[in-house]
């Protein structure tokens, strides 16, 4: 069944004339339509102009020609820009939005040959854990109906998990790859921050925001990255710095990498049944030839109000260009030009949004920056710092991704604090700006469990690599969802 | 800490968000709640510990050429414009 195979045995039989980008492009985009009412992972779907792109890359291939994902249908988060197609950001500020330009990841896929079947749902404005915030509705998990797919990006991580795409784009600002790819069962890299260009991936905090792939394996996930990464003289926070050929090396033994157990991960609010998993990963990679000891980063505790000082304070300055006047939501008949602005505002933001620039304008005003913005600065080094000592003694940091696997759509909605407790163990990763990864390690009352993985910055290959040989082992990354199969 | 109601109406019309006077009392509970939480921060000892804005140590902000690379495309551009007229975008009468 094509829907089955991976993304790097799709693009090899494409290369090799066994299948055609049209072909794939009709079984996915069949499998997608028959999903939606179930699982509402897209916002807008492409058929057209994606049969096109698939006709025109049938045409390069046959020519012998074509780009290294040439044919291969993708599907983008909505927060990605897409010139000609609407870009909603799952916000009602944007819901008629169509973007005049592409994002510089969705122009780099496109001229890698890669073909996009859609836009995928998403949390408002990429605010919140379990894509409940999304104007479109929520996305739900395709191991379990009942059951969140994780978010911001859980449109692109149900997608995935039920096939509907071999891989999609996400991006992830405290966990937004990472948690979604742990309650869905698939494979999630977040890239060193500066690594995938931000231009077109529409600002929620951009110290923290970072583009990357969510997809059925780890060598699936470096094939797209390669052709994502890389310097962009169009966002100003792009490193310049070369891309290793993410493919390369990955099947490179374990032998003597020093893998670090993060003490703190596992903490009173992990369920058991998670940590035992994890735990047997953890053994798997001992097994590998790879050396464990526990690392301690006494810092880390302090992450999620770190983030809920940083995240809320840059957004609502990015957020204050949705003003009523240049694009987005306009509110009828305004009085005067501040009633236009209150109003607009109002009408296109829902309540997490609002209640995120709130947070954020509270702890930027006057008298209390000191407080809270600097302070929360502070820790942030600290936490760096911690990890900065941990990476001088290991190579990689393990642990789990959530403390719990995918939780019932309702379950966390009464109190923000509860959802934010969520991302309690990806957070760290975005204030210290690090690569790090979920991958699927066992599963816990039927639903998938996350490992996950944490590198020094730029250390994406080595990510890679440790994932890629675990997934030698296991077959965790190849279980797909009944319904779905 | 408790905010007010007064403190919240504030907050949002700094924001400019304009909340519906049934809506206030959930805001001022999710936004008190927030607070507390990230008052946490206070116990941790920063003393001699400079602020960190960006992600990436030692990264200096780049400069470019101070050169024209963008071709003029305001039509385009405000094809997502509420209302334009004339090239300008419109809003409400500012100045009587």
């Amino acid at each position: 069944m094509i829907h089955r195979q991976t993304l790097t045995q799709l693009a090899a039989d494409l290369r090799a004339r066994k299948v055609s980008s049209v072909e794939l492009v009709r079984t996915f985009l069949a499998r997608i339509e028959a999903s939606q009412p179930a699982l509402n992972a897209f916002v807008s779907i492409t058929a057209e102009q994606a049969l096109a792109a698939a006709e025109a890359a049938d045409q390069r291939l046959a020519g012998g020609g074509g780009g290294a994902l040439e044919g291969v249908p993708i599907g983008h988060k909505d927060l990605f820009c897409t010139a000609g197609v609407r870009t909603s950001c799952g916000s009602r500020m944007l819901a008629n939005f169509v973007s005049p330009y592409d994002a510089t990841v969705v122009a780099r896929l496109k001229a890698a040959g890669a073909v996009m079947l859609g836009k995928l749902n998403m949390d408002e404005f990429a605010m919140g854990s379990s894509n409940e915030t999304s104007h479109f509705g929520p996305v739900r998990n395709p191991w379990n109906t009942a059951l969140v797919p994780g978010g911001s990006s859980g449109g692109s991580a149900a997608a995935v998990a039920a096939r509907l795409l071999p891989a999609a784009t996400a991006t992830d600002t405290g966990g937004s790859i990472r948690q979604p790819a742990a309650f869905c069962g698939i494979t999630g890299i977040k890239p060193t921050y500066g690594r995938v260009s931000r231009h077109g991936m529409i600002a929620f905090a951009s110290s923290l925001d970072q583009g990357g792939v969510l997809a059925a394996s780890a060598e699936d996930a470096a094939r797209v990255l390669r052709e994502m990464a890389g310097f962009d003289p169009r966002d100003s926070t792009s490193v310049d710095r070369p891309v290793p050929d993410y493919l390369a090396g990955l099947g490179a033994p374990l032998q003597g990498v020093r893998i670090g157990v993060l003490k703190e991960f596992f903490d009173t609010g992990l369920d058991p049944q998670y940590e035992r998993c994890v735990r047997e990963a953890l053994a798997v990679f001992e097994r590998l030839g790879a050396r464990l000891r526990e690392v301690s980063l006494p810092n880390i505790p302090l992450s999620v109000p770190v983030y809920y000082v940083v995240a809320p304070a840059e957004c609502s300055s990015n957020l204050a260009r949705y003003d009523g006047v240049r694009f987005g939501h306009r509110c009828r008949d305004p009085r005067d030009l501040q009633d236009l602005y209150k109003r607009s505002r109002s009408e296109g933001f829902g309540a997490e949004v609002k209640r995120r620039i709130m947070t954020g304008t509270y702890v930027l005003s006057a008298g209390y920056y000191d407080a809270y913005y600097l302070k929360a600065q502070r820790v942030r080094r600290l936490i760096t710092a911690d990890f900065e000592r941990a990476f001088g003694e290991v190579d990689l940091l393990m642990g789990p991704t959530t403390p719990t696997a995918a939780f019932a759509l309702g379950a966390k909605t009464a109190d923000p604090i509860t959802m934010y407790l969520n991302d309690i163990y990806t957070i760290s990763a975005n204030l210290a700006g690090l690569p790090a990864m979920s991958v699927p390690c066992g599963f816990t009352a039927g639903l998938p469990v996350g490992l996950q993985i944490i590198g020094p910055h730029f250390a994406e290959q080595a990510l890679l690599q440790a994932a890629h040989r675990y997934q030698l082992e296991t077959d965790w990354h190849q279980r797909i969802p009944e319904q779905y199969a | 800490m408790a905010l007010t109601r007064e403190q919240v109406e504030n907050i949002a019309h700094l924001a400019r968000l304009e909340l519906e006077s049934g809506e206030i009392p959930q805001f001022q509970q999710s936004l008190s709640r927030i607070v507390d939480f990230i008052g946490e921060l206070e116990r941790a000892d920063t003393a001699g510990v400079a602020p960190m804005a960006h992600p990436l140590p030692g990264l200096a902000q780049r400069l470019r050429p101070d050169a024209v690379t963008e071709r003029d495309e305001h039509e385009l551009y405000q094809r997502n414009a509420p209302q334009v007229a004339a090239g300008l975008y419109l809003v409400p009468k500012v100045i009587e």
